[in-house]
């Protein structure tokens, strides 16, 4: 049972994913056809497909000095062993991190800039959760975006869990001060908190959700916390800032990487990763109630490459 | 990961360089590799660069560098014009057709911002251009996207066009003929988002084009996008043939190469963008100031000015030519007050002589006002007494001391000075040089 839903999920991934893999796995594997000796222009070109996939220049760049390096030592003269190797390294650079514990009463706070999906992935994410067996409640602690409030209870119908919200424009801490309430009231398992988008580079909306969290902290101490923040596929080299500042605003547990099921590769996280050691949890294949995905890494590189 | 800006970098690589003489075709290779990376690691599609990189090592090989005193700032000046070209160098202004009302249509990748910029576009239409503008709603898709949209709207002050979750090619027809009869000049068209490689959707978008006939065509493109920017604008381009872009999200610390790469692969303009979340956060795009983002360089601009100044160099060159043979006369000394305070110092103009370059010299020595002074002393002089300055007796000194508004020991002391400077110049030129470089004091 285990087996299949792994192998299911892996599926999945990998048809949502196919965008990425034509081209990541299979121009590397063009490369290896053109080239058929390793010489330093196969090795630029292998750096470009690695930042087209927006791995980032000096990820990229370092990467490939590995690569090269292996190559050099172990007198590899054949090309098609490249693949492997990069495979690996890319592999290397992932944190994996404990899966998120729900166990016992847990509040999770999902945070990001604006428009990545943090609504969306909070709406997949009450419904995962409550598949799963467990009593859900969602909070609509986006009190400043127009129409912010009406999107979550959309969501929270279709996946049929309540949400707690006040009017717009009301204080987004006094929203989820009311939802730790009720969670605790209710006996609710997990409190699912959607926050307003808001550009890391501003300090006074960076230090609202410091408050947030403080306020959950001081209201629920022994519930478990965790703060997931919501990345775009689609953003380049500034998702690394982003993920830098929101980790100290508000100590971020977990990434959620969404709009996968587009053409980009989302390889900054491989940057991410690799710097802050932030683990990703989840990523978004979808607009649908049922198109989030636990993050395995692994699988996330491995389909990048395998056909 | 902190991001050093490019101009201190290429200063950097370029000192060491010219530790060494002149740049060689190797050195600006060098230098290259980090324009590259700095161009990568601000988002720029890696084929821009590559293309943007030849075109930028071709001119920098070419005479215009090597021949440079300042290097390291014409290779600054030369990307930046390079970006600044590939990225149109003026504001391209909204096109309206001939009937009304002028249809505007939206469209771009989920989480854009496009709702948002469609209510601060129709705010700016009706406060800058007293245009009545009419926002329809066709995102049918999206949660509470109408709901939104008519928030958006109200806070504007400009009245929305929705019809529920319909038919959004009808939705669209039908908002344009309520325009055309309620006196409403311009609709602008809000649409769900969308993936570029989502067939149906990507369809749907074509056949509201063919039904209002927009007379603009604007993708909407989030500044934080990431290499995937050319495909996507190719695709929405390819489809729909855009007519510019709008840029979002640019108040957010994003270097934001996107607008480059949409700029290269579509060719259509960028013409505005969104900078805050409140309706006001709106304006023309400006192509200079995005270069000089992308660069990462603030001040670029002051740098780029800089180095236009010091293109003087064919002055300075004669200049240091006439010191050599002594004919250093007070107009060049005018001459090198003005360059001194185009570049900011005398360290800066001297930095810029031959075999100069290493002189530690204390620019803090040199007060401003006194430099103005002494401008005018010599702009009150005449022709015959600034070449030859020997003729400046009692009664010259007090027409002079008169004119510039004076005391005659500032004119005394002006004279003064420009002889130790000539006395020094004969070091310059001399085996004095290394003596002047330790002895200190600059004689101004
Ligand atoms: N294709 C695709 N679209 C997604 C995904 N996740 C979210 N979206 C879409 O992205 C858009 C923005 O999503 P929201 O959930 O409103 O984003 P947000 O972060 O809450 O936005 P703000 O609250 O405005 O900052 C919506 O149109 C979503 O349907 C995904 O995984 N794939
Ligand atoms: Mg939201």
């Amino acid at each position: 049972m285990e087996e299949t839903t792994k192998k299911g999920l892996w599926n999945r991934l990998r048809d949502s994913m196919k965008k990425t893999r034509d081209t990541l796995g299979g121009r590397i594997d063009d490369l290896v056809k053109y080239y058929r000796e390793i010489d330093d222009e196969f090795f630029e070109e292998l750096e470009a497909i690695l930042i087209a996939a927006d791995v980032g220049g000096e990820l990229s760049a370092q990467l490939v000095e590995s690569v090269r390096q292996q190559v050099r030592q172990q007198k590899i003269g054949d090309a098609s062993r490249i693949r492997q190797l990069l495979k690996e390294e890319m592999q290397s650079q992932m944190r994996p991190g404990d899966p998120p514990a729900y166990a016992g009463q847990s509040v999770v706070l999902v945070v990001g800039v604006n428009g990545v999906g943090k609504t969306t992935t909070a709406g997949k994410l009450a419904a995962a959760v409550k598949a799963d067996g467990r009593s859900v409640l969602l909070a609509a602690a986006d009190t400043f975006r127009a129409a912010a409030v009406e999107q979550l209870k959309v969501w929270g119908q279709r996946a049929g869990v309540d949400v707690i919200s006040q009017d717009a424009g009301s204080d987004p801490a006094a929203v989820v001060f009311d939802a730790v309430r009720a969670a605790k009231a209710r006996g609710v398992d997990v409190l699912i908190c959607d926050t307003a988008g808001r550009l890391h580079n501003k300090v006074n909306l960076m230090n609202e959700l410091s408050k947030i969290r403080r306020i959950v902290e001081r209201e629920y101490p022994d519930a478990h916390k965790e703060t997931f923040l919501v990345l775009d596929a689609t953003t380049g080299q500034n998702a690394v800032a982003q993920a830098k500042t929101f980790a100290e605003a508000c100590d971020v547990t977990g990434i959620i990487l969404t709009k996968l099921d587009g053409t980009a590769k989302g390889g900054v996280v491989l940057a991410i990763s690799a710097q802050l050691g932030v683990p990703v949890r989840y990523i978004g294949v979808g607009e649908a109630l049922d198109d989030l995905q636990e993050f395995d890494e692994r699988a996330f590189v491995d389909a990048m490459f395998d056909q | 990961m902190a991001f050093e800006g490019l101009s201190a970098k290429l200063q950097k690589v370029i000192q060491d360089i010219t530790g060494r003489g002149r740049l060689s075709e190797a050195d600006i290779k060098l230098a290259m590799r980090e324009v590259r990376m700095a161009l990568l690691e601000a988002d720029v599609n890696f084929t821009v660069v590559r293309s943007l990189v030849k075109k930028i090592t071709d001119r920098a090989c070419g005479q215009e560098i090597l021949q440079s005193l300042t290097p390291g700032q014409q290779v600054v000046k030369i990307v930046n014009e390079e970006l600044v070209e590939l990225m149109g160098s003026t504001h391209s202004a909204l096109v309206y057709s001939s009937r009304t009302p002028s249809v505007i249509l939206l469209c771009g990748l989920q989480g854009a911002g496009k709702t948002t910029i469609a209510g601060k576009l129709a705010l700016y239409l009706k406060k800058r251009h007293n245009k009545r503008p009419l926002l329809a709603a066709c995102d049918v898709y999206r949660p509470a996207a109408i709901r939104q949209l008519q928030v958006v709207g109200e806070r504007v002050g400009v009245p929305v066009f929705e019809q529920g979750q319909g038919d959004p090619v009808a939705i669209a027809k039908a908002a344009v003929a309520y325009g055309a009869s309620h006196g409403q000049d311009v609709v602008i068209v809000d649409t769900a988002g969308r993936l570029h490689i989502d067939d149906a959707l990507m369809n749907e978008l074509q056949n509201i084009k063919g039904a209002v006939q927009p007379a603009e065509i604007l993708l909407v493109v989030d500044a934080m996008t990431g290499q995937d920017a050319v495909n996507v604008a190719e695709t929405f381009n390819n489809r729909l043939d855009i007519t510019g872009v709008m840029l979002t999200k640019l108040d957010g610390d994003t270097r934001g190469g996107a607008a480059l790469s949409v700029k290269a692969v579509t060719g259509k303009p960028i013409k505005f963008s969104g900078t805050g979340e409140k309706s006001e956060d709106f304006e023309p795009f400006h192509p200079e100031r995005m270069a000089s983002r992308i660069l990462g360089m603030g001040d670029v601009l002051t740098l780029i000015e800089k180095a236009q100044a010091n293109l003087d160099e064919e002055k300075a060159q004669k200049l240091s030519q006439k010191m050599k043979e002594q004919k250093f006369d007070l107009e060049d000394f005018a001459d090198q007050f003005k360059q001194m305070r185009s570049m900011g110092g005398v360290g800066a103009l001297l930095k810029m002589l031959p075999g100069a370059g290493k002189l530690n010299i204390d620019e803090s020595q040199i007060d401003e006002k006194e430099i103005f002074r002494m401008e005018a002393i010599i702009g009150s002089m005449t022709p015959a007494e600034r070449r030859t300055p020997n003729i400046l007796n009692a009664g010259r000194r007090r027409r002079i001391a008169r004119g510039a508004g004076v005391q005659v020991q500032d004119v005394n002391r002006l004279i003064k000075q420009f002889d130790q400077a000539r006395a020094m110049m004969k070091q310059f030129s001399g085996k004095g040089m290394k003596k002047f470089a330790r002895g200190g004091k600059f004689p101004f």
